[in-house]
């Protein structure tokens, strides 16, 4: 059979492909040799004693599904951590939602939540699955832009003029992928008064938040007024060097949480027992190797900023994630030439900021989760393009 | 003192970090810490710097031996003066006092057992002090110094992801 595109359904077909395909093909298309700072991940594999307590379980015979939930021992010990680290207090039973990668709990969520054309307020630069998320949900996704000059904070009046009365979620994604931005408590202090007067849910995707340079990371939820309407998601992929192993999890309301596990047994029914139990280890004995792996990407942060300065790119510095998202708008060339150009004169990937949302465009985004010597190997090569096209 | 323990755990897994990447890492002015690591080379909290080196990939078949060596101390000086007649030998790569069944344990290496044997029976057993010694030889290096000799360190990630 051919023209099978009459078959698919309209809300998918709806979804636009992503605008940067053509870059993407390109790097497929690269042979081997190229540096890439346009990874979205750490470059430290899972520290060993994690991976041995998966290898445990599985001499065990820890192989069947679990609790939908999620193992009752995991969802403790991450009910724990969130009181630690944020403040805030989830009841194992019924708060807490073991899920596969943040990535489905934020699916679980948005059509846990939204009406057919509700909306959901996305602060764009963002990490790309929150609009055709909503969108699948039968949602309506707004970009909210964020500035350069304002370190890439939500503003108060950006998110005001930005509601309308359809707006339902607010998304939150702090430490931020693609800018390394970050919220601190007066920033989240400022929106609050919006989001409850507009009877907002918030999703918070803290899945950098261990990843904050310059103090400690402050949740929405642990704001006044803000637990019930949060849903605080989080995982192991970055702070524990764990991306394959898809496995994440929401903690919020308890209605909420029903009505997401509702979908999740139906579609995932579990999350595979050996990162859950992987899980487990990370989050009970984990947090010196995190450590040590979050200072090593804030001496790699200082490096990669100092050196795109250093070649003339205007470059705010990141306050979390591992990423630094320079202006690239002096080259005169746009985010999508300028990477495709990088690549193929100087054998070395990044993203083009466009593919975060349209006021993306002008930047590039940097991973520094690589080596320092490749950190400076790309910057140096970045370097000789941009003097090329400023020579022009 | 925090900044020079700073800088330790930064060099000490990469001696070849420059003291510009150093001071940008640890917001400090090259200067500053180019003098620390000077005067930590002075004072030996820096003792040297070496290489860690697979010589199997070049072809080299050199072996080596930890030996366990029970010694009697000598008043007053104790271990140390036997210690330093042992590691003064060239072909010593390391020598440490042992708590335990033995005393020191002595890290030598040569081209070849032969060379090692010559080493134990010539040098190191003939020391006046030096009652007994058991030689154990290295068949494989796995790691050192946190190094994994045979580490696939190839970049498994995909090499873009957003």
């Amino acid at each position: 059979m051919s023209g099978m595109d009459a078959y698919i359904s309209d809300v998918v077909k709806s979804i636009a492909p992503s605008g940067i395909r053509k870059f993407f093909d390109l790097v497929a298309q690269a042979e081997g040799g190229i540096i890439s700072l346009g990874v979205g991940e750490p470059d430290f594999i899972t520290p060993w004693h994690i991976r041995e307590a998966c290898l445990y379980s599985l001499e065990k015979g820890y192989t069947m599904y679990t609790s939908n939930l999620g193992l009752p021992e995991l969802r403790e010990e991450i009910a724990l951590y969130q009181k630690n680290r944020i403040g805030v207090g989830y009841e194992p039973k019924n708060q807490v939602l073991v899920t596969v990668g943040v990535s489905e709990a934020i699916d679980l969520a948005l059509r846990a939540l939204l009406q057919p054309g509700e909306e959901v307020l996305v602060p764009q630069p963002s990490y790309v699955s929150y609009v055709p998320g909503a969108v699948m949900a039968y949602g309506k996704a707004v970009p909210v832009e964020t500035y350069d000059q304002d370190q890439y904070r939500l503003r108060p009046d950006s998110l005001v003029k930005a509601i309308t009365p359809r707006s339902k979620i607010l998304v939150l994604a702090y430490p931020n992928n693609p800018t390394g931005g970050i919220m601190q408590r007066e920033d989240l202090e400022a929106l609050t008064e919006i989001i409850i007067k507009h009877d907002l849910i918030v999703i918070s995707d803290e899945i950098y938040a261990e990843l904050t340079y310059n103090g400690q990371h402050v949740s929405i939820a642990s704001l006044p007024g803000m637990k019930d309407r949060t849903l605080v998601m989080n995982g192991f992929s970055k702070a524990f060097a764990m991306t394959g192993w898809r496995i994440g999890y929401a903690c919020g309301h308890p209605e909420i949480i029903a009505a997401m596990n509702k979908i999740h047994q139906y579609t995932i029914m579990c999350a595979p027992i050996m990162a859950q139990k992987a899980a487990i280890e990370a989050l009970r004995n984990g947090e010196e190797q995190m450590r040590k792996m979050v200072a090593e990407y804030n001496y790699r942060r200082k490096l990669i900023v100092n050196s795109l300065r250093q070649i003339g790119l205007e470059c705010f510095q990141p306050q979390g994630a591992f990423y630094c998202f320079p202006s690239i708008k002096n080259t005169g060339l746009s985010s999508e030439e300028f990477c495709a150009k990088l690549l193929i004169e100087e054998q070395v990937a990044v993203v083009p900021g466009n593919a975060f949302g349209n006021n993306g465009e002008g930047h590039i985004r940097c991973c520094y989760a690589a080596s320092v010597s490749n950190i400076e190997k790309a910057v140096e090569k970045m370097g000789r393009l941009v003097k090329r096209q400023n020579n022009q | 003192m925090e900044l020079k323990k700073k800088i330790l755990e930064l060099m000490e897994h990469d001696a070849r970090l420059s003291a510009k990447n150093i001071a940008i890492m640890l917001d400090e002015e090259e200067v500053k810490i180019q003098n620390i690591i000077t005067g930590m080379e002075q004072d030996k909290t820096i003792i040297g710097y070496n290489t860690i080196i697979n010589w199997e990939n070049i072809g080299n078949d050199g072996v080596s031996a930890m030996i366990d060596v029970k010694v009697t101390p000598e008043r007053e000086l104790g271990f140390n003066k036997i210690a330093e007649r042992i590691y003064r030998f060239p072909e010593v790569r390391c020598v440490y006092l042992m708590s335990g069944t033995y005393d020191l344990s002595v890290v030598v290496d040569g081209r070849n057992m032969k060379d090692i044997a010559r080493f134990v029976s010539h040098k190191l057993s003939t020391l006046e002090n030096v009652q007994s010694t058991v030689t154990h030889f290295v068949l494989k290096r796995y790691k050192q110094d946190h190094f994994i000799f045979d580490e696939d360190e190839t970049d498994k990630r995909l090499a873009v992801t957003l």
